[in-house]
């Protein structure tokens, strides 16, 4: 049975439940959002993702009321969010620093934007329990913030930012304080809790495979503006430019002039070595006018290592083994070609270590085949 | 050995400074007045050894507390000492809480400046800053003065030697133990609290009571009690500011000791002094306690 996908962006009849229309952000002379167009749908689990300072908790303090736009319309549900106040705004936030209340306990923490909706006190008790059943909280209900460890701290924060039901969820950095190994199981969690509750999540993150996990789709930002909104695959498999591509896994760039060949392009990068081909499966390629500057962009798992020239494939290079990194499961080597471009190559260790047949200093050959690469033009 | 001996030192301070004379003056409290040289016997004579002491503590006796049940003066003294130091307390915490609030919400690079302006009068004498309240507020004082040259008032406002001057006085002199500590709590709470209870659907009257009232809370008792235990026995500022009409405990055991030279009843109001003041101590050492457990 087809599980039918969920995919809101690309159907033409939905309508966003977040519109980000030219919106621009100015802090004195510094702009931190520079007329940024986005949109978002209800359901989406949406990644905001960048290296600190790109502008993406200012996008979302946008979204919470903190800050106001300097020019351009933020629409929620359709609604211009201009002058409203972010207690009147059916959006909450999960704090990076969780601000929990010290001086309540779990239990009043969660209840307390549920006391400012005059609900009666059955209500109101009924939904702080359901909260603390949700993450897993019941036993800590009546502990105060500081008697807790910091992975139910963090739970307690989402359960308050949920409590509400809101319409729209933002977690800034929600794991960023959490040891790699409860990260991970958070994560987890957090896809969970989002489909069973059925909100929209906005999340701010720096950490690459944070949002490739979660999300349904990523906005990679950069100096105020968002350089590529895609799922995390397409994100992965088809980066819009070396940014991206360099921001998210390891690539290797390799940079030279590009010529019409075929159905693809030929990429002279070193003088006295054969070009190297590229082209796509399905679809055009970039336009590139012939000799402009032209990048590919190889991820190390795609790129081959051999002892040999191998034969009948298009791309190979030949270059020499400058490191070796032992990963477990993986290894990388690190190799110098010719002209001194370093690339990675990257080989699942199915053999055990004695067998393996390269080593440091050994002179070896690349590979990979024409649709490998990834041609972009910046 | 050594950890003992380090902590021994504030514990030997106390001991040198507040214990043994505290002694003496319960010793004094006891005995009875005398024309001599101290003013009231007995005095302990050790030359003549057991029976000397066994005569000296047969001549102690609480008659002397007896006589401040006895006197209406003293009762009154305390209960209006009790109420302009609760009163100053609270105008204290009005004028203070403003000002720690402003100084937490001020820029970064100007709170060394008016942290600096809240310490800088202590630079002053403070029997000189008591004085120049005279100036400001007696009947030609700059106050009235300026008033009348306004044109706000038609006849000088009597300010001076009313419990009015008394709590401007207290106020204006305490008022940097008000500040001090409850900016210090303002100063480390956490802006992201206030966002988050906004973000929970207060606005921002709301949060400001349920979360920076209550975060500020051990600052603001810290600060009441700062206030409320000097200015229970304060003497200087009615003596100075109250003229004869305020009724202070401070200043009656001044004038029992010097004027009347009563040793004997002085010590014994000082003795009562202290015991209404060990509650509200020791309940401002618990608040401390309190906050450090807190902080841990």
């Amino acid at each position: 049975m087809a599980v039918p996908v969920f995919a809101p962006w690309d159907d033409p009849t939905q309508k966003p439940l977040i519109q980000f229309k030219g919106v621009t952000k100015r802090f004195g002379d510094f702009t931190a959002i520079d007329n940024q167009t986005l949109d978002i749908y209800t359901r989406e689990f949406f990644a905001l993702l960048g290296p600190s300072g790109c502008g993406k908790t200012t996008m979302m303090r946008m979204l919470a009321g903190f800050e106001q736009p300097t020019e351009g319309q933020i629409l929620i549900g359709g609604k211009d969010m201009k002058g409203v106040p972010p207690n009147e705004r059916e959006v909450n936030m999960m704090f990076q620093s969780y601000a929990l209340f010290p001086h309540l306990s779990v239990w009043e923490n969660i209840a307390f934007g549920l006391r400012r909706m005059n609900q009666s006190k059955d209500v109101l008790e009924a939904r702080v329990e359901e909260m603390l059943r949700l993450t897993r909280l019941t036993k800590f209900a009546k502990r105060k913030p500081h008697q807790i460890s910091g992975g139910q701290r963090q739970r307690v924060a989402l359960a308050r930012s949920l409590a509400r039901a809101p319409k729209l969820l933002l977690l800034d950095e929600p794991l960023g304080a959490l040891d790699k190994k409860l990260r991970e199981e958070t994560q987890f969690e957090l896809m969970d809790i989002q489909e069973k509750t059925g909100t929209t999540f906005v999340i701010v993150t720096h950490d690459q495979e944070e949002a490739m996990t979660v999300a349904s789709r990523i906005a990679v930002m950069d100096e105020g503006r968002v350089i590529q909104v895609a799922t995390p695959s397409n994100i992965y498999e088809a980066p819009n430019s070396v940014y991206v591509a360099d921001f998210i896994g390891d690539v290797n760039i390799i940079e030279g002039a590009a010529k019409r060949a075929g159905d693809g392009y030929d990429i002279t990068w070193a003088e006295g070595v054969a070009p190297l081909h590229t082209r796509k499966e399905e679809g055009e390629l970039i336009a590139i006018p012939d000799g402009g500057k032209a990048y590919l962009a190889i991820r190390p798992e795609k790129v081959a290592i051999h002892t040999e020239k191998p034969q009948g494939m298009t791309n190979a290079v030949q270059g020499r083994i400058i490191d070796v990194a032992y990963l477990g499961n993986l290894s990388t080597y690190h190799v110098r070609l010719a002209n001194g471009t370093m690339v990675r190559a990257q080989t699942a260790n199915t053999r055990r270590l004695a067998l393996r047949p390269f080593t440091w200093e050994d002179e070896v050959w690349l590979s990979w085949t024409d649709t490998a690469a990834i041609l972009l033009a910046e | 050995m050594r950890k003992f001996s380090l902590v021994s030192v504030p514990y030997f301070w106390l001991l040198i400074l507040f214990l043994v004379p505290f002694l003496i003056v319960l010793k004094i409290s006891l005995s009875d007045t005398a024309l001599a040289i101290p003013p009231y016997t007995p005095t302990l004579d050790l030359s003549e050894g057991w029976a000397g002491f066994k005569a000296f503590w047969s001549e102690l006796d609480f008659e002397n507390f007896v006589f401040l049940t006895e006197d209406a003066l003293y009762w009154k003294a305390y209960l209006s000492s009790l109420q302009i130091a609760a009163i100053s307390t609270t105008l204290a915490l009005l004028v203070g809480f403003p000002i720690a609030y402003g100084m937490a919400q001020a820029p970064d690079e100007w709170r060394p400046t008016l942290m600096m302006l809240v310490i800088l009068p202590f630079w002053t004498s403070f029997l000189i800053r008591v004085y120049s309240w005279i100036g400001i507020l007696s009947t030609e004082g700059f106050l009235n003065q300026f008033l009348l040259w306004l044109g706000v008032i038609d006849a000088p406002l009597i300010i001076m030697n009313t419990k009015i001057a008394v709590y401007i006085g207290i106020v204006y002199t305490y008022l940097p133990f008000m500040i001090l500590p409850i900016y210090s709590a303002l100063e480390k709470l956490d802006g992201s609290l206030l966002e988050a209870a906004e973000d929970l659907g207060c606005t921002r009257t709301k949060a400001f009571w349920l979360i920076t009232i209550p975060l500020s809370r051990p600052g603001i008792i810290a600060g009441c009690f700062l206030v409320f235990i000097p200015a229970l026995g304060e003497f200087v500022i009615p003596s100075l500011l109250g003229g004869s009409e305020t009724l202070m405990i401070g200043k009656v055991l001044w004038e029992e000791f010097f004027n009347n030279r009563d040793w004997p009843v002085a010590s014994a109001v000082a003795v009562v002094l202290l015991a209404i003041l060990i509650i509200p101590i020791i309940l401002f050492q618990r608040n401390e306690q309190k906050q450090r457990e807190a902080g841990k």
